[in-house]
């Protein structure tokens, strides 16, 4: 089987955030693969040992997301492709991301995709289904569970807390949803093997794209911090006095009561 | 001048959910005067058209058809831009729920046109449409504009305040039909476990619990208060893990995004993946009995101290103002 992992390298949200510039300040940041991306890339390996075939695991960005490539190919995925946009494009959108990766999985033929859910840092989750538009196949997003037996494929998807049984066929683009899985850690020889692994690194121009073809839609104006929370106010005393203190402050202070 | 835009409607038990209210107060400001036509799909949908006026939509139009009775990405798709071509609409705004979170980005596809996500407020300022987001697990903002083609956003749950509910406003309502077909992903079996009541998402009261609540049986505690408050009763992952509650009453950034006016988090420690579900919450009130807890940075009122005896003395305390009242 044929299988493609989207895989973003994305800004560890546990970190502190500041702004600087206008942006949020990456210098010094942690990295790390997006965690539905590991839910992805893990979902991937079980498939491809049960099924047989190869998984490749695709970025679009720059030189830094080696790195993350790197894990997941030690992780147990066969290849990764690193498509850098670095110099050709300051400004992308979902749009170009999508359109990028559709182009490059144009000719590839794939049985299955698996992405993230939702990207932490930028959290929209347009990624995926809009790359299944493009290749013209169909899409379940927030999966808990896949089954494939054939060309016959049945997911649990997660809607909100209900979880719907679906079946479908492949070729198919699915978002892993947490609890999919237990994403396992890279193994020392698997670290090693990685070192050899194939990681090819490609341009727009190599997918005959100009930077017109994925010229974003939308553009960021304003990044900024929520207004800094006056220090909450923890209650102190009795533990009766404190209960009746939070009802009167609910009541009257703020007033949602 | 002003701007045509289309607003989909969304349903939940075979009513409109309110989300669908606070997208047509989006669509308003967006509109700038023009003309706010929403959308309704289902199989036997059109007695709710009138709600959907009532709240400010100019006109609705309705599409009936029995592969719309639930949703599909194929289905639903083709019936919105079959609307879409016919209306030719400059803008289009769907809630951010799991329906709208699946389905804008692949009509926003099919369109050719970017999409704005998870919006918190829209504003008009010199001649753009200015939309806000939460970006980093909800740490940080942006603001966006769409600056080729169709002005495409989703808005997030209770963040957009809906119109007040006019009886007396009318408009048409008319029917499209439009043919469905070529389903390739089939729904066989839906496992509901979101309980009756208040809509999590939409409530203005939330309770929520944690691992500090040690078992299905301490998680009983909290029915009793959300019910004192007339809120809705949530959980932390860690919650739903250790098997107190159902997964259905998880929020975070795996389960539901929730702004209600009134938080309370109940032996919860304050996971990041937990606040990117409620942090924009109007009001925060943490129990715990960690002074260090991380919830208590993002707290607008904390007690610390042990929830079991906490909770029972709260909900006897809002009985009396209730009582009061
Ligand atoms: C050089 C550069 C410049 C950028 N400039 C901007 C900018 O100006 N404004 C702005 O808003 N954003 C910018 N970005 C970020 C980028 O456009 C978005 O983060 C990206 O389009 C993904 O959108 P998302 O975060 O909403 O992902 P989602 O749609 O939430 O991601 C869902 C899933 O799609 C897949 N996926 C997402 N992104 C990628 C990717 N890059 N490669 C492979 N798979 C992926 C993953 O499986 C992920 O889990 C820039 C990025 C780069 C590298
Ligand atoms: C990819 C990913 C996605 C995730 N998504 C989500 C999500 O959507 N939502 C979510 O919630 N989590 C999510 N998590 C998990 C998250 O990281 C935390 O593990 C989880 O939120 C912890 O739940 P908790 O606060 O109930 O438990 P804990 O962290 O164990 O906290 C329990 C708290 O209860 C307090 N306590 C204990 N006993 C008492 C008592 N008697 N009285 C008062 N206080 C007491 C303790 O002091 C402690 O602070 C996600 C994690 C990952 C990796």
């Amino acid at each position: 089987m044929n299988i493609y992992v989207l895989l973003k390298r994305t800004f560890d949200t546990e970190e502190r955030i500041t702004i600087s510039g206008g942006r949020i300040n990456e210098d010094g940041a942690e990295f790390i693969i997006n965690p539905y991306d590991e839910y992805a890339v893990e979902e991937a390996i079980q498939v491809r040992d049960e099924h047989g075939g190869e998984v490749t695991v695709v970025t679009v960005g720059g030189e830094d997301a080696e790195k993350q490539l790197r894990t997941a190919l030690a992780m147990g995925a066969d290849k990764a492709v690193l498509i850098n946009i670095e110099d050709d494009l300051d400004v992308t959108d979902q749009y170009t991301t999508a359109k990028i990766i559709a182009t490059y999985l144009g000719d590839k033929e794939p049985d299955l995709i698996l992405a993230g859910n939702v990207a932490i840092d930028n959290g929209t989750g347009q990624v995926g289904p809009r790359v299944a538009d493009l290749l013209g196949i169909p899409y379940i997003t927030t999966i808990t569970d896949l089954k494939i037996d054939g060309d016959k494929v049945t997911v649990v998807k997660d809607v909100e807390g209900d979880e719907e049984t679906i079946e479908t066929t492949l070729p198919l683009l699915v978002t892993a949803q947490q609890g999919l899985n237990e994403p396992r850690y890279p193994s020392l020889p698997g670290i090693m093997k990685a070192k050899k692994k194939p990681l090819d690194e490609l341009e727009l121009d190599d997918l005959d794209l100009d930077e017109d073809d994925v010229e974003a839609k939308t553009k960021t104006i304003e990044v900024f911090l929520p207004p800094a929370k006056s220090a909450g106010k923890v209650l102190e005393g009795e533990l009766d006095d404190q209960v009746k203190e939070l009802v009167s402050l609910l009541h009257n202070e703020a007033k949602v009561i | 001048m002003g701007r045509k835009v289309l607003v989909l409607a969304e349903l939940k038990d075979n009513k409109l959910r309110n989300v669908s209210f606070e997208a047509i107060a989006a669509a308003k400001t967006i509109a700038e005067g023009g003309e706010v036509v929403s959308l309704l799909l289902g199989e036997s949908v059109e007695s709710l058209a009138n709600e959907l006026v009532q709240y400010g939509a100019d006109r609705v139009v309705v599409v009936e058809d029995e592969k719309l009775a639930q949703y599909s990405s194929d289905g639903f798709s083709q019936a919105v831009l079959a609307v879409v071509e016919e209306e030719d609409p400059e803008a289009i705004v769907f809630g951010h729920t799991a329906l709208g979170k699946d389905l804008s980005p692949k009509v926003a596809s099919k369109l050719d046109a970017g999409l704005v996500s998870d919006v918190v407020d829209v504003e008009v300022t010199g001649g753009n449409v200015v939309f806000t987001r939460p970006i980093y697990s909800g740490k940080a903002f942006e603001k966006k504009i769409v600056t080729d083609g169709l002005i495409f956003v989703t808005v997030r749950p209770n963040n957009i305040p809906a119109l007040e509910k006019d009886e007396s406003r009318t408009g048409d309502v008319s029917k499209v039909d439009v043919e469905i077909k070529d389903l390739r992903t089939i729904i066989k079996e839906v496992v509901k476990k979101t309980s009756e009541g208040v809509d999590l998402s939409e409530a203005k009261v939330v309770v929520a619990g944690g691992r500090g609540l040690k078992s299905a049986e301490g998680f009983k505690l909290l029915d009793e208060l959300a019910e004192v408050l007339g809120g809705a009763v949530g959980a932390s992952r860690g919650a739903c893990d250790a098997g107190y509650c159902d997964y259905s009453l998880q929020i975070g950034q795996t389960g539901k995004v929730v702004t209600p006016d009134l938080y309370i988090a109940v032996g919860i420690s304050g996971a990041i993946q937990h606040l990117a579900g409620m942090s924009n919450s109007k009001v925060i009130v943490a129990i715990n009995k960690d002074p260090e807890a991380n919830i208590f940075k993002i707290a607008d009122y904390g007690i610390v101290g042990d929830l079991f005896e906490v909770v029972p003395k709260l909900t006897e305390e809002l009985k009396k103002l209730k009582v009061n009242a």
